[in-house]
């Protein structure tokens, strides 16, 4: 399942988006995030309970700032490049 | 301006229902789902996968006791009691605080089974409009979810953000809809998504002349648009449905489709005694999975 | 050298004459529905300040959201620059300047000279700029000089949803209801605020001596959440309210010492 995780205001859209179901969970996007702002979570997909990346809450409603030093609009960010499963990207779209 | 919270934007009563012809036995798999959301409370119980009864109460202060109350409700002169019921998923707002519960799931699992439940396996696009929230979420045929995106963050278009302009303009909430089409043209969208902004550029449009209505299709025009460009981000497929308190405003659900160039599924009309009730989605989301963490287990 | 500095607000015109380098003349007005001649009016008020002519005037220059309805032939400075500029000029050591707006929260990376190097900027959602603090103190009830003072009563503040003006209002709304106290709320609306404005600028570095400027520099509130939350004493320059038109007739007067009008 992919996962949206950021908000759409008047602003503009921001979003980390996590696809789960190419997640291993090997969590070294969590490590790799200058400002802390990802980390494993347990989500139940397809009856069971899988370990994946997350944006953790604290952070979800202001991704703009937390994200904005590493210059998402690029998409070659700390998080995004080091994903081999490529499960973790985003989008960057100011007014 | 001064309103206590949890007034709802569109008005919905306590009440619960036994589906009419239905019945069960101690043979059947029985299980249930409790949904604590902000407002509203909800408990569905199925037997064998379907539809058997539920209960709809206000959420009080207190999340387990909302929680218990709900279940009662939906047990309620159905001669089952919590013991008959096999398994229990707990979900929504704060899902831990289900205690009876076998086992929490998050309310978009839930929330997306119940859809495709509720209208069948044609349905792959759901957007929820909530009092507070906005979610977008993608399903395959199964009511599996594919891609979702949630926005509590802005209120733009959220029922909260539609009372601040029906505020505004003086219109009663449950007309914003119908008044919204009562424009020979449609009007440009406001520039503004910001609900606060967008508030001080529809007092200039009405000092330069503009009809209430007007402005209000102005408005609901750019939420409209807004409401598009998250389904668009989740990806549209076809059969799309609309749920939530927004799902009742024609004003939105007209543009959307135009925007989109989709037609939505009707609603079910849950007054009628047959019917289902959207608002239970995620309670009988809950109660299908339930069914199936019952079965998985017994294969162990 | 006189030139003439106009900053255009979506509420006020601000207006401030340059002379030789130093400030003669400081002017405003309320915007209104006529920006131009709300800027005529300021400029005339302080032409008359100052005791000069319209006439004497080398350079207008124009700053601000409403900078096209500026009256006088004049040249355009961005809201960016002006800061940049104004700022260094009243705190020398300036490095970093918050400028928080009614509708709009910016922060400026600068440099000795005044130049800019780096900005970021929040605009068009209402709880980046100042309306979060006009609408929460709205929903208080209370004039927004009086939130301020308040809150430093306060030693915690009550959650509230601070990500929208309108979920803050109706979260305020109803802990007023359950008979919450009142400096606390209004101390979580300042560190609110103040939180927004650190993630910010986090990403140009908090390089000191930070200076605030715009019309919430004058909330002791605000001042106190921020101070706390960047872990420094911000600079509050005189007259914070005049640094958009201050730049701009600084800049004016660079313009004309460098032949570029």
């Amino acid at each position: 399942m992919i996962t949206h995780y950021g908000y759409c205001d008047g602003s503009g859209e921001y979003y980390i988006i996590i696809d789960s179901d190419k997640c291993s969970g090997c969590g070294k996007c969590v490590q790799k995030c200058p400002q802390s702002a990802l980390k494993l979570e347990t989500e139940f997909i397809d009856l069971e309970d899988k370990t994946v990346a997350a944006v953790s809450e604290e952070h979800r409603k202001k991704i703009k700032y937390t994200c904005g030093s590493c210059n998402p609009e690029s998409n070659n960010v700390p998080c995004v490049l080091t994903c081999e499963a490529k499960a973790i990207s985003c989008v960057w779209n100011p007014r | 301006m001064s309103k206590p919270k949890g007034k709802e934007f569109w008005r919905w009563q306590e009440y619960h229902r036994i589906m009419p012809g239905k019945k069960w036995s101690s043979k059947d798999i029985i299980t249930a789902g409790v949904d604590v959301g902000s407002v509203g409370s909800k408990a569905a119980i199925m037997v064998n996968g379907e539809a058997y009864s539920w209960g709809i109460t206000r959420t009080g202060s207190n999340s387990p006791e909302s929680a218990n109350k709900a279940l009662d409700y939906a047990l309620e002169d159905t001669g089952l009691k919590v013991s008959d019921l096999k398994y229990i998923v707990g979900t929504g707002y704060g899902r831990v605080n289900v205690p009876m519960a076998n086992k929490a799931i998050t309310e978009i699992a839930c929330h997306a089974k119940g859809a495709n439940y509720i209208w069948g396996p044609t349905v792959r696009t759901v957007l929820d409009v909530g009092g507070q929230d906005i979610k977008a979420i993608r399903i395959d045929e199964t009511g599996r979810v594919v891609s979702f995106l949630m926005n509590d963050k802005c209120a733009a278009g959220t029922g909260r953000g539609m009372e601040v302009f029906a505020d505004l303009l003086q219109i009663p909430i449950e007309q914003i809809g119908e008044i919204s089409l009562k424009v020979e043209k449609e009007p440009e969208p406001v520039s503004c998504t910001c609900v606060a902004f967008a508030k001080t550029e529809a007092m200039g449009l009405l000092r330069k002349g503009w009809s209430r209505e007007k402005v209000l299709a102005a408005y609901t025009r750019a939420m409209a648009v807004r409401m598009a460009n998250l389904i668009n981000r989740v990806g549209l497929e076809k059969e799309l449905v609309v749920t939530g308190g927004q799902s009742k405003n024609i004003g939105i659900v007209s543009r959307i489709e135009a925007i989109l160039g989709v037609k939505t599924l009707p609603m079910p009309n849950w007054r009628d005694e047959g019917s289902l009730d959207p608002m239970v989605a995620g309670a009988l989301g809950a109660a299908s999975l339930a069914k199936a963490l019952y079965e998985k287990a017994q294969k162990r | 050298m006189i030139t003439v500095g106009m900053d255009l607000g979506t509420q006020r015109v601000q207006v401030v004459i340059l002379k030789d380098g130093c400030i003669v003349a400081r002017s405003w007005a309320f915007s209104g529905f006529d920006p131009t001649k709300a800027a005529e009016q300021a400029v005339d008020e302080a032409v008359k300040q100052s005791n000069l002519k319209l006439s004497d005037v080398n350079h207008f220059a124009a700053t601000g959201s409403a900078i096209d309805m500026a009256p006088y032939a004049y040249s355009k400075v961005s809201m960016m620059s002006a800061d940049a500029k104004a700022g260094v000029f009243l705190v020398p050591k300036a490095r970093t300047i918050i400028d928080i707006g009614a509708e709009e929260a910016r922060a400026v990376k600068c440099d000795e000279k005044g130049i800019m190097v780096d900005f970021v900027v929040n605009e068009r959602c209402a709880a980046g700029a100042g309306a979060f603090i006009e609408a929460m103190a709205r929903a208080l009830e209370m004039k927004m000089e009086d939130m301020g003072p308040l809150a430093l009563k306060a030693e915690r503040a009550s959650p509230i949803n601070a990500s929208c003006v309108i979920f803050g209002e109706s979260d305020v709304v109803s802990l007023i209801h359950r008979q919450e106290s009142k400096p606390e709320i209004a101390r979580a609306v300042y560190d609110a605020m103040a939180d927004r404005v650190s993630s910010m600028i986090h990403r140009l570095g908090i390089n000191p001596e930070v200076v605030l400027v715009g019309g919430v520099a004058k909330d002791p509130g605000f001042i106190a959440s921020l101070n706390r939350k960047l872990g420094l004493t911000v600079v509050i320059p005189e007259y914070p309210e005049y640094v958009g038109a201050l730049g701009a007739a600084l800049i004016a007067a660079t313009r004309v010492k460098e032949g570029k009008k």
